[in-house]
Parts: structure tokens; C-alpha cells; sequence
């Protein structure tokens, strides 16, 4: 292979990204060495096992892929703003939506609520780490290193190009030569790992590690949202593990799973990708109902409405979405009788989730409401969100469905339901838990000039959407005529989509300012909130609590401070001995052999792959032999933090 | 948690909290197994018949050696259970003895399983022939593949036995691997019927 063909040339946009990933590159291994600051990022946060300090390099890598998926979603509304467009050609125009979609959704939206879910859940349940904290590092750095090999395609090698979908033949090796398509199947199968692990640890820690007071019908909505959404992801990424895997076969080693010749069927991928995408936007959606409960309830000054029936639409919702995989593609000609099972089972979804609304209204209802910023995200989530779901509704019904099947009708529904649902829920989660993570707050008046026009032009951006769909205009083209009629909508969505980009950028401006101007946590509780997470001081000691917190019902905090004020003060006990997992630089160097694995087999370089695996299965046996115990706290030094922290 | 007074019947392995959560979770991590080998199943059911004109199971298939296989296999499930109650009783000598014969007759089975795939890719049946054959090779080796995983992952645990003797440690990694062997064997009921007697009655 020729140096030319290894890496992307030809196109000034990618030289410019090479510039900028070499320059900051250069920066940040200079100022690391400047500061002398490599043995801190080693030792405090490379090999750290701490699901606080996880979970916030969990965010700090999806709002990485937030801005590259961003700027990626603002080169195609560039291109589409005007007809007959020759910003992008149509092969850099395909892998960019790719890409977009991809990212958003594996290595944005997952990773950001995984992130949070990892920072709050263990506090919520008044645990000091999660079950398996050696297997949460490995989940991180599995995400982490997958991410990374997706995204150096675009430098190196070239991106996919077949949609964030990959249907075949597209998507095979006949019609996608390139390695871009490689980069997606080895990409996501590497991150795959590490979403079943966080599956399996936040179930056994969910289910297990709760303080032994708290009862499962007592646990904060997050808690039951995160827990739903790990049974989901246990049996929904197994599916899309094998499907990678027929698929990497096919295009590898030449079998014939999804070709069209020698028997192979390219409608089962699309099948097993549903199989596994469906839950999937499940798994995206949750958590974020999770997150609005608490902010609605904690900024409403009330306990949840309908706490009981909050868990169980979730969990119907969690059954149902494992049986709604074929309205994605109602098109493919499955027959009247499976189209409509498919139909009914989409609408059914409504019904728990429209309980699920009104819950979170009638909490609202006559409650003394606090408009921050994340109650302004929650707020504004709630009817946008409604618009999704019921232009869900309407694609739902199989023979209209016919009429918007891959228009901008169905970009705009699934962009309604996916920001307006997810991403303001991250929003809101990170203004929420910020003061947790960081012991500042974000600043409020920021927070509020990025919420409205982000949200203005959120609307803007994929409203008119509906009405280009319904105009005929398919998804996924790189131009249209001036005849096509589609100009003036195009404009205001590209205008739109710029409003979410500044809105963006003052979020990120937020977390400069508020590192330096914010004034620190005088208290672990700013916002007056309901549950064990707000218990903590601040900062949160590395163990979380010195004494385990007692549950003595939902809104176990609110509970605390009630009977502290009528002059219950608990019992002062001695601390004992706190027994904390010791760090470990295992799960980033296994990590980084299942990059050099991956990597290897994107290129068909067996030498390569065979030698990642090695060093991926002697990490294994290492880890395996490895008896090591972790450590206890002293009394003394929990004595020495408690002084230290305020509470 | 870890002050709790154990009655002389509570196994080693469930002495510590460490063991009783690292048990849990693998039942868990069965569960995403059998998420994973049902997708495959139906790949493969899906993909009966799709033979592209290629050779088809029933001219290939023979019962003796899937026979000896599902032999070998199931009997090393029963041995793994015999080194499991050894390890109750505390003794280390029946643990490597009930082992030593799982782990044999598991190679037998891998034996066997490799000469039959050398054997249809000789007959012109390969995983690049057809749509069905992709799908049993990737079944059935997927399957070949965590059989491989089990005997050198016990393996390990065998030599960390040798070195430690019976902890709870050291039970608990035992008894975690068992039910992988076993689980394994429960997979290859279903390719059993699935596959090869389904595949000879076609």
C-alpha cells in the first residue's frame, strides 16, 4: 500500500483537520510536559478504577465527539443550503452523514449518559464504587480506543461511506471496496465490549450494592431508569456483536451471510441491525427520562407524580422495545399481516410513554418551580419531545409510512425524539451534577443565553424538516435543483443548525468561565435536591461515604434533611475502615491492543491483528494472576478528608 | 460486610463478597451469551437450504462423529460437576483429578470437531462455499471457539490452584469456569439438534 492510499489526500478540508489533529496533538504533550504532568494524568486518571473520575473522562470524550459529530452535522446543512450545491462531492457528502450519525449516536449519546449514570448512580444508591471497578476501567477504555479507531478513517484510510445503517450490498465489499466500512465494523465492535460490561457492572451494582435499606420501589428514578437500560443493553449488544461479526466475516474472509450471491441475504442485516438498533435508541432514551424525573422533581420542590407507574412504563417500554425492530424498514415488502403486528406494537409504545409525560406534569402541577438551567432543559424537553413522539405515531402506521418512508419527514422525527429527548437530558444532567463532578457550579447566566438559542435553533433546524419531507425531499441526497422547491426551508435549517452551534460553543465557553470565576461548594447539596447523591460533601471523597447513608423511603436526602430540621441529628458513630479496589493500568493497555487489532484487521494486516490479540489475551492471564486486594482507608486519614470537606 | 459469620455449609466460594457478586455477574454475562448464540441460531436456521447450488448438510453430515463428539462433551460436563463437589469437600486432589478429565475430554471434543471441518472444507463445503455453510461454520465454530477459550482459561485457574490451594479466590474462579463448561455444553445440545439432526432429516 502506497503512502498516498494510507492516508486521505486531495481534499483542503482534510488537510486542515490534519493540521489541527497534529497541532493539537503537539499541544497537549507540551503543555503535559511543561507542567511535568504526565505522572499525575498516569496515576490519578489513566489507570484510575474510581466511577467518578470514569465517568467524568466519559463525558469529557462525548463532548469530544458532540463537537466532531457537530461540525459534521454543520459541513451537510453547508452543502444542502443552497440547490446544486459543489461544497461536498457526493462520496465525501456520504461518508460525513456516516459518520454524524455514528458518532452521535455510539460514541456521543451512550458514552454521555453512561458517563453520568457512572458518576451518579453509585452515589445514589449510597455505594462506594461499583460492583466490578477493575471491569469499569476496561468498559471506559474499550469505548474509548473503539471511538478513536472510527475516527482516525477520515484521515486515514478514508471514512465509511454505506449510512450509520450499513446495509448491504451497500455496505459489502463490492460496492464499499475501501477500508472505510472496516473502520465501522472493528470501531463499534470494540466499543460493544465495553457497553455489555457496563451492562452486567451497573446491574449487579444496581441490584446489589444498594445501602440495605434502600428497597428496589425506593431508588431515585435515575437509578430505575439506568437499571432497565442495562437489562436492555445485555440483550440487545450481543445482537449487534454477531452482526459485526457476520458482516466483518463477509467482508474479510469471504463468507456469505449478506451478499447477494450464493445464497446470502441482505435484508437478515437489516433485520439483526434492528434487532439491536431499536433498543438501542432505548438505551439513549432512558436514562435521559431518568435524569428529567430528578431535575423536575428536585426544581418543582415535589417528590416524583406516580412513582410506581414511572417504573413500570419503563419497563414495558424496555419489552416492547425488542419487538418494533421491522418498522424501520416497513418498505422491504414483509406482507400486510407483519407490517401491521409491527404497526401496532410501535403505537402501543406511546401509551407508557404518554404515562410517562403526564407524570412528569402532574409533578410540575402546582409546584414552587425554580427555573435553572437544567429545569429550563426539562422544561423544554417535554413538548418538543411530544412532537417527536407523535410524528412517531404517524410514521408507525405502516401504509402511511409508505409516504415517508426515508424523507426528511422521518430525519426530522428521529431528530426530535434523539436531541430533544437525549441530548437535552445530557445537557441538562451536566448543569444538574456538574457541582458533584466539579465542585463548582456552571455559570446560570450563561447557561440560560446557551439554552435559548440552542433550543430556538434547534427548532428552526429540523421543524421546517417535517414540511421538506412531506415536500418529497429524500434523506441522505447531496444536492437538489432549484426546481425542487426546497431553497427557502434549507436555509432556515442551516440557519438553525448554526443557532445550536453558537448555543454549543457558549456551553463549552460556560466550562471555562465557570472553572475560573465560579466560586467553589460550600455545601454538597446546592440545589436543595432529594436524593443520596447530594448527602456527599464536597468535594465527594474518593470512598463517597464515610458512613453509609440510611434510605428511609423515596427521596431518601429530602427525608434526611427533614428530620435534621426537626432536630433529629443522627447518631455520631466511630468511622471504621473503608476497603477500596487499587488502581490499575491493565484496562488502558489492553485497550490499546484491541486498537492495534483492530486497526490491523481495518487494513487487512493479519501480522497486526494476530499480535493486538496476543497482547489482548496476555493482558487477560496478567489481570487473571493478579491477586491483588485493594487497600483500606485508615480511620485516620477519613478523619483528616471529613475535616477537610464541607458539609 | 465482610465480618459476617459463615455456617461450615456456606461453599468457599460464596464466603466473600468478592465471589458472591463475581458470580452473579457471570450469570449475567450468560445471559448476554445466550443473547448471543440464539442470534446466531436464527442466522443459521434463516440460512438452511441457501446453499447456492453447493454440496448441502445431508450429504456431508455423519452421525458417528458428531456422535463421539456430543459423547466427549456431555461427559465433560458431568466430570466438571464431579471436581465442583470435590472442591465442596475440600479436596484438591479430586479438583485436579475431575479437572484434568474435563479438560481431556474437552480436547477430544476439539480434536474430533477440527478433523470434521478439515474434513467438509476437503469435501468442498468451506465457510466462502454458500450462505448455509457461512452460517454453520460460524455457529458451530463460535461454539469450537469458546470451548477453546474454556480449556485454556481453566487451564490457568488450574495452575493458580497449584500454587494457592483451595481459597476463596481460588473456589471462586473454579466454580465461575464451570459454569461456562456447562453452559457450553447446554449451547451444544442445541447445535446437536439443530443442526446436525435437523440438517439430516432436511
Amino acid at each position: 500500500m502506497k503512502l498516498d492510499e494510507f492516508f486521505v489526500t486531495g481534499d483542503p478540508l482534510i488537510y486542515g483537520a490534519d493540521v489541527s489533529i497534529a497541532l493539537t496533538l503537539i499541544g497537549a504533550i507540551f503543555v503535559l510536559t511543561y507542567f511535568k504532568k504526565w505522572k499525575w494524568l498516569w496515576t490519578e486518571w489513566l489507570t484510575t478504577v474510581d466511577h467518578k473520575k470514569l465517568g467524568v473522562m466519559y463525558i469529557i470524550a462525548a463532548v469530544l465527539m458532540l463537537f466532531r459529530g457537530g461540525v459534521d452535522a454543520l459541513l451537510m446543512r453547508a452543502q444542502l443550503t443552497v440547490p446544486d450545491s459543489s461544497f461536498l462531492d457526493a462520496n465525501h457528502y456520504n461518508e460525513i452523514f456516516t459518520t454524524h450519525g455514528t458518532i452521535m449516536i455510539i460514541f456521543m449519546a451512550m458514552p454521555f449518559l453512561i458517563g453520568l449514570i457512572n458518576v451518579v448512580v453509585p452515589l445514589q444508591i449510597g455505594a462506594r464504587d461499583v460492583a466490578y471497578p477493575f471491569l469499569n476501567a476496561v468498559s471506559f477504555w474499550t469505548f474509548f480506543m473503539g471511538a478513536m479507531l472510527f475516527n482516525i478513517s477520515f484521515v486515514i484510510g478514508g471514512s465509511p461511506s454505506a449510512g450509520w445503517t450499513s446495509y448491504v450490498p451497500l455496505a459489502g465489499l463490492e460496492l464499499s471496496p475501501g477500508v472505510g466500512q472496516n473502520y465501522y465494523l472493528l470501531g463499534l465492535q470494540i466499543a460493544g465490549i465495553g457497553t455489555l460490561l457496563t451492562g452486567i457492572n451497573f446491574l449487579v451494582t444496581i441490584l446489589k450494592m444498594r445501602v440495605p435499606s434502600m428497597k428496589l420501589m425506593q431508588m431515585p428514578m435515575f437509578t430505575w431508569s439506568s437499571l432497565i437500560t442495562m437489562v436492555i443493553i445485555i440483550f440487545a449488544f450481543p445482537v449487534l456483536t454477531v452482526a459485526l461479526a457476520l458482516m466483518t466475516f463477509d467482508r474479510l474472509f469471504g463468507s456469505h451471510f449478506f451478499t447477494m450471491m450464493d445464497g446470502g441475504m441482505p435484508m437478515l442485516w437489516a433485520n439483526l441491525f434492528w434487532i439491536w438498533g431499536h433498543p438501542e435508541v432505548y438505551i439513549v432514551i432512558l436514562p435521559a427520562f431518568g435524569m428529567f424525573s430528578e431535575i423536575i422533581s428536585t426544581f418543582a420542590r415535589k417528590t416524583l407524580f406516580g412513582y410506581k407507574a414511572m417504573v413500570y412504563s419503563m419497563v414495558v417500554i424496555a419489552g416492547l422495545s425488542f419487538l418494533v425492530w421491522v418498522h424501520h424498514f416497513f418498505t422491504m415488502g414483509a406482507g400486510g399481516a407483519v407490517n401491521s403486528f409491527f404497526s401496532i406494537t410501535t403505537m402501543l409504545i406511546a401509551v407508557p410513554t404518554g404515562v410517562k409525560i403526564f407524570n412528569w406534569l402532574f409533578t410540575l402541577y402546582k409546584g414552587r418551580i425554580r427555573f435553572t438551567t437544567a429545569m429550563l432543559w426539562s422544561l423544554a424537553f417535554i413538548p418538543n419531545f411530544v412532537i417527536g413522539g407523535v410524528t412517531g405515531v404517524m410514521l408507525a402506521m405502516a401504509a402511511a409510512d409508505y409516504q415517508y418512508h426515508n424523507t426528511y419527514f422521518l430525519v426530522a422525527h428521529f431528530h426530535y425524539v434523539l436531541i430533544s429527548g437525549t441530548v437535552y437530558a445530557c445537557f441538562a444532567g451536566l448543569y444538574f451534577w456538574y457541582p458533584k463532578m466539579f465542585n463548582h457550579r456552571l455559570n446560570e447566566r450563561l447557561g440560560k443565553w446557551s439554552f435559548w438559542i440552542f433550543v430556538a435553533g434547534f427548532n428552526l433546524c429540523f421543524f421546517p424538516m417535517y414540511f421538506l419531507g412531506l415536500a418529497g425531499m429524500p434523506r441522505r441526497i447531496y444536492t437538489y435543483g432549484i426546481g425542487d422547491g426546497w431553497m427557502s426551508l434549507n436555509v432556515l435549517a442551516t440557519f438553525g443548525g448554526v443557532l445550536m452551534g453558537i448555543g454549543f460553543l457558549i456551553l463549552v465557553y460556560n466550562i471555562y468561565y465557570s472553572f475560573r470565576y465560579s466560586p467553589r461548594e460550600t455545601t454538597g447539596d446546592p440545589w436543595d435536591a432529594r436524593t443520596l447523591e447530594w448527602s456527599t460533601p464536597a468535594p465527594v471523597p474518593h470512598y463517597n461515604f464515610a458512613h453509609l447513608p440510611e434510605a428511609k423511603g423515596h427521596d431518601a436526602f429530602w427525608i434526611m434533611k427533614e428530620e435534621k430540621k426537626q432536630g433529629k441529628a443522627p447518631e455520631k458513630k466511630p468511622y471504621k475502615p473503608i476497603h477500596m479496589p487499587s488502581y490499575s493500568g491493565v484496562p488502558i493497555i489492553m485497550s490499546v491492543f484491541f486498537f492495534i487489532a483492530g486497526f490491523g484487521m481495518v487494513f487487512s494486516w493479519h501480522w497486526m491483528s494476530i499480535l493486538g490479540l496476543i497482547g489482548v489475551l496476555a493482558t487477560m492471564v496478567i489481570r487473571s494472576f493478579d491477586y491483588d486486594k485493594g487497600f483500606y482507608v485508615s480511620v485516620e486519614e477519613i478523619e483528616e478528608t471529613e475535616k477537610k470537606t464541607t458539609l | 460486610m465482610e465480618s459476617v459469620e459463615y455456617s461450615p455449609n456456606t461453599p468457599l466460594e460464596y464466603q466473600s463478597e468478592t465471589g458472591r457478586l463475581n458470580i452473579l455477574g457471570f450469570w449475567v454475562f450468560l445471559g448476554a451469551e445466550i443473547a448471543l448464540f440464539s442470534t446466531l441460531f436464527a442466522t443459521y436456521l434463516v440460512l438452511v437450504g441457501r446453499t447456492g447450488g453447493g454440496p448441502g448438510p445431508e450429504e456431508l453430515f455423519e452421525l458417528k462423529g458428531v456422535l463421539i463428539e456430543t459423547f466427549l462433551l456431555l461427559t465433560s460436563s458431568f466430570t466438571c460437576g464431579l471436581a465442583i463437589h470435590y472442591m465442596r469437600n475440600h479436596s484438591l486432589k479430586g479438583v485436579f483429578l475431575w479437572i484434568g478429565v474435563t479438560l481431556a475430554l474437552g480436547l477430544g471434543f476439539l480434536g474430533f470437531e477440527i478433523y470434521e471441518f478439515v474434513h467438509y472444507i476437503h469435501e468442498g463445503a468451506a465457510l466462502t462455499t454458500s450462505a448455509y455453510w457461512s452460517g454453520f461454520f460460524v455457529l458451530v465454530g463460535t461454539h469450537g471457539a469458546h470451548v477453546t477459550m474454556g480449556i485454556a482459561w481453566i487451564s490457568l485457574i488450574l495452575i493458580q490452584l497449584k500454587q494457592r490451594g483451595l481459597t476463596p479466590d481460588t473456589t471462586r474462579k473454579v466454580f465461575i469456569s464451570s459454569l461456562y463448561w456447562h453452559f457450553l455444553d447446554v449451547v451444544w445440545i442445541f447445535i446437536f439438534t439443530a443442526v446436525y439432526l435437523y440438517g439430516m432429516v432436511m
